[in-house]
């Protein structure tokens, strides 16, 4: 099998398609979370500045979603068709949430009326809460494996999906989209929405942290095959320590206000947790819960080498491209909002 | 109902509607680049006026567009597992280049195009705009690239049985272009600068009709005029060329697209007409030979029938008629709106254009007829495609997901069609009244002052 700097095309990929769905998860997980936090703002104004903090980067956060949905269609197929079809209405409920999330920001702001704007600000702030949390659950369910068959068909049911483990980590997704997102909309905002922002920042990373210590736990305790990883490579323990030392340094950044570090740190946490995971499933993707051999990993899940290296050429040349036009236009973006003719 | 009819139907109407904005944001994409540039060059105000006024309506159009295609990718993995498994190794790879080519071009980009106004200069501005019309185009290129393989697979090698079994790559390039790509694209992508040029030229001769915004209406409405006219007589060529296309690679389609049964007979190009299954023929207006001479250049050559393929083969005998009816109503709109648009430009050459009302009035509808070509164009390709979903290879009954149930695509469906309906209304809602509303005078608004903060219109 064909190596790069000693690891094989499909790891490769695997690492690929981690990043981008880090990339995601901080990107789009501080405009989630700033949208579950948006009924806490009760003035117009603070909602239209809340808004507006996210307005010109929202849209191409929800990107990295989309080339994330691409990158595992393309290279690990059996991967993306078996998880979608198993987890279907959890699915297709996050597609209806994120279309209506699109819609509550894009039409809110298109009429004056107290009840259009009322009704939009809650269906932006629910879809948001929503699409954590399912985010959440299928990452909860990824950890504990699935049943599946030899056919890559799905054998439980709907209730199996919400059971207690996936939950708690769907809450937990959600306190660390509130954190981040509290963190963010505080770096972007002045006056009194900055103060008020400042006590919810604190609040959420108090959830946060008390969520992470209890999946924490649960995870050992409950979830034995996530551990046996790093005991077998113990120098991957590292990744379980910086998570933990990046979550004290939250707190620390916070306490001192210095938002813009806390914001790197929160956004350095959640690619942590990722990569907790993916070390801990991997060489496997989806765990079969009827039986071990039916496990899709890395190589009986991916594509073949031909197409994989096609893609990381792709994703050598696309994903600096992104990169750079990406930063250029949070530059642009930079500094705390204020509202002009081209707000929301 | 079964599995598969709903989740055929799910699809097609997912589909369906999506499909109402991409090309509408790659015609008004190259609308706006030309509107801009027109302002960059002149530095008259009615230029910048009406970029702003197409931009908020191109964002408009964008966010559905998003919102919906998101669907549309993975829609693939809940509904149609089986076919996610047997392409992935290579419809993936172009889905993922879409994504990382075209999708995040566009919509980085498109945050500077909307609130960057006061942020960066005007070349840079004029830049992002050129940088969101490209991207929707590359975005096209991959998608139809993707959907191109499917009508007429190369550059693949099939590995592996039953379940297991599945397409794997053999050679990329082939792949992109493999034997419909090309002649699919400019079709697609034509068809887009008709969906926006035609889009401006309705908003527009609905203004010079009511007598609003006249400068601004005149000016967008040439420019539009323009785009138009070469882009509905490319069509004719990348239309011919498609059918072409068909007629080597996918015989069976374009039996069903021309209704023809017999593979020994002359074919006829017909105008309009009804397919009988059961007579195996067609009652209506036809040019005898038409299509022999179309693809043969010969009244007098035969061409190939439906009766050629086994009947598991090709498109049911109730497919045809919808495969014939749209086929021909996409041909008969692409006619009409070349007259429209030569007319017009026949008048403008007689500095008559904006005399005619009746003209006018046609204009401010004929923003649908390129949406009626666009939607009926893709229902023939796709469903002529039938039973196949990868052409040769996998049947559509094939490639269902195995563990999906009844109840599950029904629940779905019933969900988007709720949802797409709600969106749609609040779309013409909107649309509506921003046309309304119309583009306005930007310059006495370039510093609001704190009392308009709150000002609705502005917002």
């Amino acid at each position: 099998m064909e190596t790069i700097l000693g690891l094989d095309l499909p790891t490769w990929w695997f690492l690929v398609i981690g990043a981008v769905f880090s990339g995601y998860a901080i990107l789009d997980g501080f405009d989630l979370g700033a949208g579950a936090l948006h009924l806490f703002f009760k003035k117009e104004e603070s909602r239209r500045i809340a808004l507006n903090a996210i307005g010109p980067v929202w849209d191409g956060n929800e990107v990295w979603l989309v080339i994330g949905g691409g990158a595992l269609f393309a290279g690990f197929p059996v991967v993306y068709a078996t998880i979608l079809s198993a987890l279907y209405e959890l699915f297709m409920v996050f597609l209806v949430m994120l279309i209506f999330r699109a819609i509550s920001i894009e039409f809110r702001s298109k009429e004056p009326m107290h009840w259009w704007r009322r009704l939009w600000d809650v269906s932006y702030s629910i879809s948001s809460i929503l699409l954590a949390l399912a985010l959440g659950l299928v990452l909860g369910n990824v950890i504990q494996g699935i049943a599946i068959d030899q056919n890559y068909a799905y054998q439980g049911t709907l209730l199996d999906l919400f059971n207690p483990y996936a939950l708690l980590v769907a809450v937990t997704t959600l306190a660390l989209f509130m954190m981040h997102g509290a963190i963010y909309l505080v770096m972007k905002t002045e006056n009194r929405l900055y103060a008020k922002l400042t006590i919810l920042v604190k609040n959420t990373t108090i959830f946060f942290v008390l969520m992470f210590a209890i999946t924490s736990l649960a995870t050992l305790l409950y979830i034995p095959h996530m551990i046996t990883r790093y005991k077998e490579v113990p120098y991957m323990f590292a990744f379980p320590v910086l998570a933990i030392l990046a979550v004290a340094n939250i707190t620390r950044q916070i306490a001192y206000r210095k938002y813009f570090f806390a914001f790197l740190s929160s956004a350095f946490v959640t690619a942590m947790l990722i990569i907790l995971v993916a070390v801990g499933l991997f060489p496997n993707i989806i765990l079969s819960t009827i039986d071990p051999d039916l496990h899709i990993t890395v190589y009986n899940g991916s594509s073949t080498e031909k197409s994989l290296k096609i893609m990381l050429t792709f994703a050598a040349i696309g994903v600096p491209l992104v990169g750079v036009y990406t930063s250029f236009v949070f530059w642009t973006f930079r500094g705390k909002v204020k509202l002009d003719e081209t707000s929301y | 109902m079964n599995t598969e009819i709903l989740s055929r139907i799910q699809f097609a109407f997912t589909i369906a509607f999506h499909y109402i904005y991409p090309p509408l944001s790659i015609g008004l994409g190259v609308v706006l680049v030309i509107m801009e540039g027109m302002y960059l060059r002149t530095g008259k105000q009615i230029y910048e006026q009406m970029t702003r006024f197409w931009i908020k309506i191109f964002a408009l159009i964008f966010g559905i567009g998003v919102a919906t295609g998101i669907v549309m990718e993975f829609e693939f993995g809940t509904n149609w597992a089986v076919y996610s498994r047997y392409v992935g190794d290579i419809f993936g790879s172009a889905l993922a280049a879409e994504g990382i080519f075209a999708f995040a071009l566009e919509s980085g980009f498109l945050g500077i195009l909307l609130f960057g106004w006061n942020r960066v200069s005007p070349r840079v501005h004029f830049f992002s705009t050129i940088m969101v019309a490209l991207g929707s185009m590359f975005s096209a290129i991959w998608i139809v690239v993707a959907n191109s393989w499917q009508q007429t697979p190369a550059g693949y090698r099939i590995e592996g049985e039953g379940m297991k079994a599945r397409a794997v790559i053999t050679d990329f390039w082939e792949m992109v272009f493999n034997p419909s790509s090309v002649d699919r694209l400019s079709h697609v992508i034509i068809g887009s600068f008709l969906a926006g040029s035609f889009l401006v030229l309705s908003v527009n001769a609905y203004y010079i009709l009511r007598k609003r915004h006249l400068e601004i209406a005149k000016a967008g409405f040439k420019i539009a005029l323009t785009v138009a006219t070469v882009a509905s007589l490319m069509q004719l060529f990348t239309g011919h060329r498609s059918a072409d296309g068909v007629a080597k690679h996918q015989p069976a389609k374009l039996a069903a697209f021309e209704g023809h049964y017999d593979s020994s007979a002359v074919a006829d190009m017909y105008l309009m007409g009804w397919t009988n299954a059961d007579k195996r023929e067609i009652t209506g207006l036809k040019i005898p030979g038409g299509l022999s001479f179309l693809l043969h250049q010969d009244f007098t050559t035969p061409v190939k029938g439906l009766d050629a393929f086994p009947k598991e083969d090709r498109p049911s005998s109730r497919a045809v008629n919808v495969v014939f009816q749209t086929y021909h109503l996409m041909v008969a709109i692409g006619m009409a709106l070349i007259g429209l648009s030569v007319l017009a430009v026949f008048l403008w050459w007689k500095g008559k254009l904006f005399e005619q009302k009746w003209l006018l009035q046609i204009f401010a509808w004929s923003v649908l007829l390129p949406q009626i070509a666009n939607q009926v164009g893709w229902y023939s390709a796709e469903i002529g495609r039938q039973p196949w979903v990868v052409y040769g290879l996998l049947r559509t009954s094939d490639a269902l997901s195995q563990s999906l149930k009844t109840e599950q695509v029904l629940f779905s469906l019933i969900m988007f069609t709720l949802v797409y309906t709600l969106l749609f209304v609040l779309f013409l809602y909107l649309l509506n009244k921003k046309i309304k509303h119309g583009p306005v005078d930007t310059h006495s608004e370039a510093i609001p002052d704190s009392s308009k903060r709150d000002n609705p219109i502005l917002n």
